[in-house]
């Protein structure tokens, strides 16, 4: 007891009332939320603050300079970008998911693709946009394979720097994402609804038409839209994939901000910033509701 | 689950991954078949884009910029994470909420964006403290909160940290063994997941780098793929096989921590 009362009193003076001890216990979160708040919230701020600053004083010249033609159509590459991989991404990667979940839990196949997958949606565009180079690049190992069996991979020109092959490369990383947010939603199906379901007669297509379905619809969704604003915010691949220019709003981004112009150029990036910000603000709302309507039923 | 659903599931199960294996894996298989090409068409194969790594010295300084990186970062996600959310848990219920929000905002805000807001700061720490790549871990510990959070948090759930903190406490220990020598060993599944993750993240950064000038081991790939595209891919190749063999030894791990707690009990 004695020692309890001189460790604790050495954060603590005797409380009157009680009413210092909570005081004094923020203390002990002070670091992080210190940390948190230089290195989080002031970035944060001074996105939103840069959004508005003209060489002149607060403007709003810059979000005017969304509106330029060149800048809309990035949002609208992104935009389909986004859309098109996380759909591909969301409905491959269910199926994987369920392929896996169905298996034995702690199987050799499971724990292979189980690190594969948090490998490969992990790791970095960089790996990947190199990866498809050397596959379906223009020296790549399928062109040439495919060349001297006289066929043309590219019968129409290359369209691997395009946005195309873009979304391709995205796909790659999408689905092992979609495996991995997914599967906690698919681990949660009892195996009892199942046998449920059979024993009021009910079918496979039944089972899944009104059980299993409804259930997991909110989480897929959810896990579509992860994906959604994954794709949106990905930066990497576009990058490292040399001929691609300006074409989607992460590069226009890493544009403004390594101009040379100077300050106007980094509050155009700080304004495309806080663009992207609204976007994905929008989608994470919508994540949360979905959230929590399936955590209604699957922990 | 009766023998013709089973069999249906096999099938199922065999031609997704099939399907699925060679789309993943055909592109992987290319790396090292780039990687290892001969010099000439009809050249045999070589390990000279993988040994010529080892020789570059600024390589070298980038993947050991990386891999300082991730210790650091996997360190203060101990030092700073960990500890604030046992802190939550035990004296201030009214900071799990927030606490929580606070680590899952990366994901609303990502790297891409918070790069905007990071140059002013990074160059006024360049200027005021120091401009060694290492200072990227500051921004790489706010990269990996969201995973590490929901990690620590999982294995927070499947111990009983009130019970054990006062017993401890009561015994005369301080705040660091009740940490450090009596919660983490307890939830060491988790504390190991959450610094692979870490490991990982890390090691996969791009973004923030490349934007703030920093070489680390993407930005040399990337930079190194500009004029020697068989380096760069022999190094691709060697950085993703070396998290997978991170995260396949991950697998085991879990279960191993399983074993021995129920062993224990028993």
């Amino acid at each position: 007891m004695t020692a309890a009362v001189t460790t604790d009193s050495a954060n603590v003076r005797r409380p009157l009332g009680g009413r210092l001890r909570i005081s004094t216990a923020w203390f002990g979160a002070a670091p992080f939320l210190v940390y948190t708040a230089a290195f989080l919230f002031l970035p944060t701020v001074l996105v939103a603050v840069g959004a508005f600053s003209g060489p002149s004083g607060p403007t709003f010249a810059n979000l005017a300079q969304l509106t330029q033609p060149y800048i809309v159509s990035a949002f609208e590459a992104s935009l389909v970008l986004s859309a098109v991989s996380s759909a591909i991404g969301a409905v491959v990667g269910a199926v994987l998911a369920y392929a896996v979940a169905s298996g034995p839990p702690d199987g050799v196949m499971r724990r292979i693709v189980t690190a594969l997958c948090g490998v490969l949606s992990q790791f970095g565009g960089v790996t990947l946009a190199f990866a498809f180079i050397a596959t379906i690049g223009t020296e790549g190992f399928i062109v040439v394979w495919l060349q001297q069996h006289g066929i043309d991979f590219y019968p129409k020109g290359v369209w691997l720097y395009s946005l195309t092959g873009l979304t391709l490369i995205y796909v790659y990383f999408q689905i092992p994402l979609m495996v991995v947010v997914f599967m906690p939603a698919l681990d949660g199906i009892r195996p009892q609804w199942r046998e449920a379901t059979e024993t009021l007669g009910g079918s496979t297509w039944s089972y899944w038409r009104h059980v299993a379905g409804p259930l997991l619809l909110p989480g897929f969704l959810g896990c579509w839209l992860l994906l959604f604003a994954n794709a949106f915010s990905a930066y990497a691949t576009a990058a490292a994939l040399l001929d691609i220019g300006g074409v989607i709003v992460p590069l226009q981004i890493s544009r403004a901000l390594s101009s040379e112009v100077g300050l106007n150029q980094a509050n155009l990036a700080a304004a495309l910033a806080l663009g992207m910000i609204a976007v994905v603000a929008v989608i994470t709302v919508l994540y949360s509701r979905l959230q929590r309507r399936t955590a209604r039923w699957l922990p | 689950m009766n023998r013709r659903r089973r069999r249906r599931l096999a099938i199922f199960s065999a031609v997704v991954y099939v399907v699925l294996g060679l789309f993943f894996l055909i592109p992987i298989a290319a790396m090292i078949e780039f990687a290892t090409r001969g010099v000439a068409l009809g050249s045999p194969r070589t390990l000279s884009a993988f040994t010529s790594i080892s020789a570059d010295p600024e390589l070298v300084g980038a993947i050991a910029a990386s891999l300082e990186l991730a210790l650091i970062v996997s360190v203060g996600v101990l030092a700073l994470l960990l500890p604030t959310m046992i802190w939550a848990r035990l004296r201030l219920a009214r900071l799990v909420r927030p606490l929580e929000l606070i680590c899952l905002t990366p994901l609303t805000i990502p790297a891409i964006v918070l790069v905007v807001g990071f140059a002013p700061i990074y160059r006024w720490l360049e200027i005021n403290f120091s401009d060694s790549i290492l200072i990227l871990s500051f921004a790489y510990l706010i990269l990996v909160l969201p995973y590490c959070y929901r990690a620590l948090a999982a294995g927070l759930a499947t111990v009983d940290i009130r019970t054990l903190s006062e017993a401890a406490r009561s015994l005369g220990a301080g705040w660091g063994t009740v940490v450090y020598r009596i919660i983490v060993p307890n939830m060491s599944s988790a504390v190991f997941n959450a610094c692979l993750l870490c490991v990982a993240v890390v090691l996969g950064e791009f973004t923030i780098a490349n934007l703030l000038d920093f070489e680390n081991l993407q930005v040399a790939i990337a930079t190194l793929g500009t004029y020697s595209a068989q380096e760069s891919i022999a190094l691709a190749v060697l950085s993703l096989l070396f998290v997978f063999v991170f995260l396949f030894a991950l697998t085991f791990l879990s279960r191993f921590a399983s074993r021995r707690r129920g062993a224990m009990r028993g």
